[in-house]
């Protein structure tokens, strides 16, 4: 039906076009989707879902038959003027949160959501106070130029001896 | 010089972590219907067609829905367990048949109309069932998937044991291992039959 | 017959690798010369033995020999030549194989160009090669053989996956794994420092140029790795944050820590618990990662057939290896010298806040890559976590990490101070500032995202340029100065090319019937007709489509839908053409209804897109120009080695 109905328009296009180009036969491509709108909502929406037969797809990007089913499901709610996070709350409420790439923020997410930051942060601040208690305990200029000097002392030990053939 | 230590020690927990993993099925997906009511549906029988049956009508009774479909491998393994079972008369088990003719890889279900779609269903569904045996009370055509859908189902088979109110007790995910009926469903059933 | 000499070369290979492992780690502890006298030859003998292994197991696929069992697997009589000998690699037992013979030449590499170390180092070094890689070994033996023979043999073999039937085998996996193993270069050096308690700026001299040399080639394979995908899935993408990708991605993130952490050690003495604690590391995040992938714990695009034995065994290993080495660290690190006293405000303290964002960033990874793990292992339910998070988490990370990146190179050793770093960067700082708000407005429509990214790219490139040409003006700077600058700006053009075709690629998806034209970018495509072709070992419809700019050709393009002989899944063949400032992208789709011959067409444009994989090439130019830095080359050492012990002979 749908093919039917798009060829009707690609006929339709041709013959208004014809007339006035007459060496295009064809015009411009028609997309495929029916409605670009509601198509493009789709694939934002199901990026940030996971196809449950696959190994790790978003649904956006699997061909798996139940991938194409919850396609189906995810558009005709987008037609029916269903919000995003309503059509996620939908497919949570079948599948669980096993589907959202976007892990919702909960007390068993915090970890996750703000641990690196917390990590980072952690770290800024520990090493701040490491470096200020570092600089009472290191003596400036001797110990570094002892460190130099041992560094020379030992590539200066290392002669290249002969070796065995390897 | 405790600090040294640390990355010892966060090594060691994640190892831990790494050790139950391994005993993990990363595609097991716990369904959030468990101890929800169960979908309501009407879909049309595979023996009376025209009839339609609701999971409202085994209202009172503690049953299992299975899912089920003739082109899937895993369900020809779980089905003799299904029939033996079925035969000890323990549980009424109804059959849902999932997406007969879509799911089959082979057949290009678009250029089918929908009572020829039907039709097929009934044929194959009919004919796998008297050459496998029938453990079902009843089977229901889940030819669209939308049933499917509601149910959480994502592979075939997957069974459900639902009570006597009409909510999810258990999912079952993958074919019924005799060690699942009897360590699993088979307790849980008597226990919910023993509720009022 | 064959396939026996090569399970008997890697029996024999266990055997040399347990002998490089243990004499010469003795006899360095205890000072005995013979036996550390055994770690060169010993390294030889294990390439030589695993590399007969590897020839056997490649000459089976070859001569299409499926009465061994992972041929009749891998590949197919049809199979291009090709194809056949990197099918070698091609699942996981020849894999780890490939991870073997890595390893063996890393050891051979550094047999080589050792002469001018210690000889007793050199035996450490190679003792902790050799005993990494009998456990490898021994995992490929007990779990993972690839001439296990099937009896009888089978007619034909079940094929190569048609998805690895790809130039991108032939290239991704060797270079990925050049550097995952190279890691343990590294790793070796800083296991055998502990072991002897030189941990000092010599030591970070030797390990730096071999950490840089895996860092490049990890920094190819993952790059090799992202243009795969790109062309290959059919969509474009170029990277998913798949647990397997983030397994090679962790080790880059901390490698690249490492490369910046050994800076400070050899040019000043500092850091140098922190330096082999980043070592130890970016080894054990690969070890993690082979873990992750082989053992079937998380599930990643990858799909290689998981047993729990193998799993068992990685984890095994991992736990004696990493755990071993950490407490090795606990044991020495408390009696290493800290080194140099420095500023607050200094090159030093800058390099360590590189350190904190790569190392925040890795944090990040790694917790998305194994909390759904966690959260399961504690009962809490299952959760996945994707490229919404990853992108949420990993790019506010990153931000002050690109704008320090610029800074850093500018500010002194030990001491420096703000004036001193703005007053040079101030014009950078301008333009960056200007052109990043600007772009955006030339390339369609304003985005904040877009004017961050250019802005900070600029703004690197703006300040290396700026300090190459001060520099440049009193004298020709060493090949280590070009080197960072060069992957520093490399770092910059992946930005452009990330920020570039997340916001302005389009798409479109549509019907086209011979004759029909679809507008994308500034071309128009015509479609002329599918026709149908036959390859070695599958059919195809071949697209044949036109590229025009303002009516003229530019090239003809012929994406490809295939289907394999041997299995039934199509496989979308891309067509590319690539360019400096875009790619222009179409698959084909299906055959649609309608008896006009159309077909649908998906047409990509993607602006820039090229650049992420060219700032991956220019890092790794980056890389090689520092790692053949005057200072670290045999000879020169060598020389100024000899003139120094001169010089202390005649004192």
């Amino acid at each position: 039906m749908k093919a039917f109905r798009v060829t009707l328009a690609t006929c339709a296009a041709a013959l208004l076009l014809g007339p006035l180009s007459p060496t295009a036969q064809a015009g411009e491509a028609t997309p495929m989707a029916e409605n670009p709108a509601v198509e493009a909502r789709l694939i934002a929406i199901s990026e940030e879902l996971r196809c449950l037969v696959c190994q790790n797809e978003s649904l956006a990007g699997s061909r798996a038959e139940l991938a194409e089913d919850l396609r189906r499901e995810v558009r005709k709610l987008i037609q029916d003027g269903k919000t995003d996070p309503e059509i996620k709350d939908y497919l949570v409420a079948r599948y669980g949160d096993f589907v959202l790439y976007r892990p919702p923020v909960k007390p068993t997410t915090w970890l996750l959501w703000f641990g690196p930051f917390g990590l980072m942060a952690g770290a800024v601040i520990g090493l701040i106070l490491y470096l200020r208690r570092r600089a009472t305990r290191v003596e400036p200029a001797r110990l570094s130029a002892a460190d130099r000097a041992s560094a020379e002392a030992l590539l200066a030990d290392t002669p290249p001896r002969p070796k065995d053939p390897a | 010089m405790k600090r040294f230590l640390i990355p010892l020690g966060l090594f060691l927990t994640l190892v831990v972590f790494l050790a139950i993993g391994l005993n993990r099925d990363p595609h097991e997906v716990p369904s959030p219907l468990v101890g929800k009511p169960a979908p309501a549906f009407s879909l049309e029988k595979l023996a009376e067609p025209g009839k339609t049956f609701s999971p409202a009508d085994m209202q009172g009774q503690v049953w299992l829905l299975n899912v089920w479909a003739s082109w899937c491998v895993s369900c020809r393994a779980e089905h003799p367990l299904l029939v033996a079972f079925s035969k000890q008369g323990g549980l009424p088990i109804v059959g849902l048949n999932y997406k007969e003719v879509r799911g089959d890889g082979g057949i290009d279900a678009k250029k089918l109309s929908p009572a020829d779609e039907t039709s097929l269903t009934r044929q194959r569904a009919g004919a796998w069932l008297s050459q496998h045996g029938d453990p079902y009370t009843l089977s229901v055509l889940d030819m669209d998937g939308r049933v499917g859908i509601d149910y959480g189902v994502y592979g075939v088979p997957e069974t459900y044991l639902i009570d006597k109110k009409g909510v999810i007790r258990f999912k079952q995910i993958g074919p019924i291992t005799p060690e699942a009926l009897e360590k699993k469903i088979l307790p849980l059933a008597r226990q919910l039959a023993a509720e009022s | 017959m064959i396939p026996e000499i090569g399970s008997f070369a890697l029996v024999l290979a266990l055997l040399v690798a347990l002998v490089q492992g243990t004499l010469p780690l003795i006899g360095a502890q205890r000072g005995v010369p013979a036996w550390i006298a055994l770690a060169r030859p010993a390294s030889s003998m294990l390439f030589l033995l695993i590399a007969v292994a590897f020839g056997c197991l490649t000459a089976s696929f070859i001569n299409n020999d499926f009465s061994v069992v992972y041929v009749a697997q891998h590949s197919n009589s049809r199979l291009p030549l090709e194809y056949r000998i990197s099918g070698v690699w091609g699942g996981h037992e020849g894999s780890l194989l490939l991870w073997v013979l890595m390893l063996s030449l890393w050891s051979l590499a550094v047999a080589a160009f050792s002469r001018s170390l210690p000889d007793d180092m050199v035996a450490r070094v190679q003792g902790v090669l050799g005993l990494v890689a009998a456990g490898f070994i021994l995992f490929i033996l007990l779990t993972s053989s690839p001439f296990e023979r099937l009896l009888p043999g089978a007619e034909d073999g079940r094929d190569l996956n048609p998805l690895l039937q790809d130039p991108g085998l032939i290239f991704h996996p060797p270079m990925l794994y050049m550097g995952y193993v190279g890691f343990s270069v590294a790793f070796a050096f800083a296991i055998a420092a502990l072991l002897s308690g030189r941990l000092d700026a010599a030591w970070a001299r030797w390990s730096r140029p071999w950490t840089t040399a895996a860092w490049i080639f990890l920094t190819l394979g993952i790059g090799l790795g992202s243009i795969w995908a790109y062309y290959e899935l059919g969509w474009g993408g170029w990277w998913f944050w798949d647990p397997v990708e983030n397994a090679s991605f962790l080790p880059w993130l901390v490698g690249t820590a490492l490369i910046h952490s050994l800076a400070v050690t050899e040019k000043r003495g500092s850091f140098k618990n922190w330096t082999v604690l980043l070592a130890i590391g970016a080894f054990s995040l690969s070890l993690l990662g082979t873990f992750l992938v082989r053992s079937g714990v998380l599930s990643s695009v990858h799909a290689f057939a998981s047993d729990p034995k193998r799993g068992i065994f990685i984890l095994l290993f991992l736990a004696v290896v990493v755990g071993s080495s950490l407490t090795l660290f606990a044991w020495r690190a408390p009696k290493v010298s800290l080194g140099g006293a420095f500023a607050l405000v200094s090159r030093e303290t800058l390099l360590l806040i590189n350190n904190v964002l790569l190392l925040s960033a890795a944090g990040a990874v790694l917790l998305g890559t194994l909390y759904p793990l966690v959260i399961d292992a504690l009962n809490l339910g299952k959760l996945s976590v994707g490229p919404p998070y990853f992108n949420a988490v990993f790019t506010p990370l990153m931000v002050p990490l690109l704008f320090l990146m610029a800074v850093g190179p500018v500010a002194r050793w030990k001491q420096a101070s703000l004036a001193e770093i703005a007053r040079p960067l101030r014009w950078a700082f301008g333009i960056a500032v200007a052109a990043g708000i600007s772009i955006p407005f030339f390339y369609g429509g304003w985005s904040g995202s877009v004017a961050l990214g250019m802005g900070l790219a600029i703004w690197i490139v703006g300040a290396s340029v700026l300090q190459i040409i001060t520099r440049a003006r009193s004298s020709l700077p060493p090949r280590a100065f070009w080197g960072m600058h060069l992957a520093h700006m490399g770092v910059a053009v992946t930005v452009v090319g990330i920020v570039m075709v997340t916001q302005y690629e389009s798409e479109r998806d549509v019907r086209m019937a011979p004759g029909d034209t679809v507008k994308t970018g500034e071309y128009q495509i015509r479609f002329l007709g599918v026709e149908g072709i036959s390859g070695p070992n599958y059919n195809a419809a071949r697209g044949n489509l036109e590229l025009l700019k303002d009516g003229q050709l530019v090239m003809s393009l012929h994406p490809e839908k295939r289907k394999y002989l041997s299995s039934a899944m199509p496989m979308t063949e891309a067509f590319i053409d690539p360019g400096l400032t875009r790619d222009v992208y179409v698959s084909l789709g299906d055959p649609l209804e309608g008896g006009d011959g159309a077909w649908s067409v998906r047409v990509y444009y993607k602006p820039f897109v090229s650049w992420i994989w060219g700032g991956a090439v220019l890092m790794a130019l980056g890389g090689l120009l520092a790692a053949s830095d005057r200072r670290y080359r045999l000879k020169s050492t060598a020389a100024r080695a000899d003139k120094l012990a001169a010089q202390g002979a005649a004192s």
